[in-house]
């Protein structure tokens, strides 16, 4: 180092010190131990929201709402748009969303609808061809996001009117009621049927809802595709520099979105009872509180799949809660669009924890 | 200039050019570096330096000109490829995923599974394995301070993301290990820790190659300094044959080498 000439730069050499620097710190306040708390354990929020909901709706309703009866209700509810919203959460983990899930459901809804029993095609094929519809809408998704660079916002709110328009050719705007569906083809409406399990009442679409929420959980924590997920809505460039070929990765996600979606459409004519072209406008919104109130931040990269769970189990608790209260349905969409943006705004506050 | 010719260079690149539009970016830039050196890269911004380097780390690809590794020519398709050769870069831009922890982060993009039905049906991957092995690098590096390999790398500070990023290059390159700026973004003290250890990577016998805008860092480290001026390679010098503002001179095109080596003469050194 003798033959160092000049300039400043060259009284760079630290003495010993082998770490940064550290400045005094002051004790954080109560209500930053809570952000660094909430920050570290992406669920508990959710946890927390959960436990008042329950509490508050048991204060006002008592029995009528702690019920097996209305538990079951509502977890009967919770089975459409909380398969919806495992969708939601991949594509939200990779920083995009899903505007048109819903309708991707409706779609392969009446799809297996008119399959079965217009055409007389065997129910469980139907039900494939269905789920097979749900898988392309979402490649058409990808595709648009992937290869024509729009931002998923805007390509899934043109796919969402889009799809929309087909459901309503495809179903002629017609409903095909129970009746129906009872005579010619009855494994259609099998998610809804009744498994009484000690007063609680559990439909096989439930089951199905639980079953894909533990895959989505192996997939994300266990296998490097899940990994990857998380990488490329964490940074995207990043993820490109070590190797992951973003573009797959994204495109895949758009597709299994399409396939949960497709095997949503099947869970809505059990939780409905009909294949109707109207049935679950609220699914979209639901869907994406469902993620949002799950700790799964919109800017990707963060948050766990059983969050969405526990969201979708909450925005069923709140619809059914102001239900029984007698108060307008419109209300609970009310309800639904403030717990939204309340969600999305504490998403902002824990991101900004200080280390 | 020329080396000793004995010793067969790990990475060597010759007469690359690579045109950009009208501009030529490399216009016949030879390189090379030698098994357990490490080679400063110095030049002036626009010089074509990253352009090297992005051909050397596939992420460009050459025109003309070819790459050879253990004097085998060799061709990359891109960043991929390069390293699945054993040449790892850590870039100037961090390339760690910041809401992942760092054992995932090490291992990202090259994930280990499972043995047996559980790894090739149900790709499981290996976590504890990888978890005890990111963990053993890290130790390797005196990277101590990070007590928790399950720690996510935002709550780590710039110095320590680094640290994370050398570990990666180190434990993954068997050849060369390119560094871009790894101290740019950094404080005094935190760039202090980088340069040990990237001494550290070279005592273990990896060759690296270091870019960097500090010369004190590169007149620190290196054995031999590569200096690029307008698309190619300019010079080759010391740390003990030339001082910092005759390097700095070169660069600039101030002198040539030659100029340098005939006032160096005159001065009687």
């Amino acid at each position: 180092m003798s033959d160092l000439s000049g300039g400043p730069e060259v009284a760079v050499e630290a003495t010993g010190a082998s770490s940064a620097e550290q400045f005094v710190r002051r004790d954080k306040s109560r209500l930053e131990r809570f952000q660094s708390f909430l920050h570290r354990y992406e669920v508990g929020s959710s946890l927390i929201v959960l436990a008042i909901t329950l509490f508050a709706f048991s204060l006002i309703h008592g029995r009528t709402f702690l019920d097996a009866g209305n538990q079951s209700t509502v977890l009967q509810q919770v089975m459409f748009f909380g398969t919806l919203a495992i969708a939601q959460a991949i594509v939200i983990l990779t920083a995009g969303i899903d505007l048109s899930v819903g309708v991707m459901a409706l779609l392969s809804m009446v799809v297996m609808g008119r399959l079965a029993v217009d055409t007389g095609l065997p129910a469980w094929l139907a039900i494939l061809c269905g789920i097979g519809v749900g898988a392309l809408c979402g490649l058409i998704n990808g595709v648009l996001v992937i290869g024509f660079k729009l931002s998923p916002f805007i390509a899934t709110l043109g796919t969402f009117a889009a799809y929309g328009a087909l459901v309503l050719y495809v179903s002629e705007s017609q409903t095909i009621g129970i009746f129906d569906l009872e005579e010619k083809a009855p494994f259609l409406k099998w998610t809804g049927e009744s498994i009484t399990i000690g007063g609680f009442i559990i439909n096989p679409g439930l089951i199905i809802m639980l079953g894909l929420f533990a895959i989505a959980w192996y997939a994300l924590k266990w296998t490097a595709w899940g990994r990857h997920v998380y990488a490329v809505g964490a940074d995207p460039q990043a993820a490109r520099l070590v190797g992951i070929r973003t573009d797959r990765v994204l495109l895949s996600v758009y597709i299994v979105a399409g396939v949960i979606c497709g095997i949503a459409g099947w869970i809505a004519i059990g939780r409905f009872g009909s294949v109707s072209p109207q049935s679950g406008v609220d699914a979209n919104l639901d869907s994406i509180t469902a993620v949002v109130i799950g700790g799964i931040s919109l800017f990707g990269g963060r948050g766990a799949i059983v969050g969405a769970l526990i969201g979708a189990v909450i925005v069923g608790f709140v619809r059914n809660g102001l239900a029984l209260t007698n108060l307008e349905v419109l209300w609970q969409s009310f309800a639904v669009g403030a717990l939204i943006l309340v969600a999305v705004a504490a998403d902002n506050w824990i991101r900004r924890v200080k280390a | 200039m020329s080396t000793t010719s004995t010793v067969t260079p790990v990475l060597e690149a010759r007469g690359l050019v690579k045109l950009y539009g009208s501009v030529v970016a490399l216009d016949g830039a030879d390189f090379d570096i030698l098994p357990g050196e490490i080679v400063g890269v110095i030049g002036d911004n626009g010089a074509g330096k990253s352009t090297l380097i992005k051909a050397l780390s596939g992420a460009v690809q050459p025109d003309e000109g070819e790459i050879l590794l253990d004097g085998q020519p060799v061709k990359f398709k891109n960043p991929v490829e390069a390293r699945s050769l054993g040449i790892e870069t850590v870039h100037q831009t961090l390339a760690v995923a910041p809401s992942l922890d760092i054992s995932t982060n090490l291992y990202l993009g090259r994930e280990r599974r499972r043995r047996g039905l559980l790894g090739s049906v149900f790709r499981m991957l290996d976590k504890s394995g990888m978890d005890a092995d990111a963990a053993k690098h890290m130790n390797d590096l005196g990277i101590l301070t990070v007590q928790d390999i399950r720690q996510p790398v935002e709550t780590l500070s710039g110095g320590q993301r680094q640290g994370v990023s050398v570990a990666r290059a180190a434990a993954f390159g068997s050849k060369v290990v390119i560094m871009d700026e790894p101290t740019a973004a950094l404080g005094v003290k935190e760039s202090r820790r980088v340069l040990d250890l990237i001494a550290d990577v070279r005592s273990r016998g990896l060759p690296i190659v270091l870019i960097s805008h500090n010369m004190p860092h590169i007149f620190e480290l290196a054995d031999r300094i590569h200096i690029h001026r307008l698309g190619r390679r300019a010079a080759i010098v010391t740390p003990k044959s030339h001082t910092m503002s005759e390097a700095v001179a070169i660069m600039t095109g101030a002198m040539t080498v030659d100029d340098v080596t005939n006032a160096q003469r005159a001065a009687g050194t």
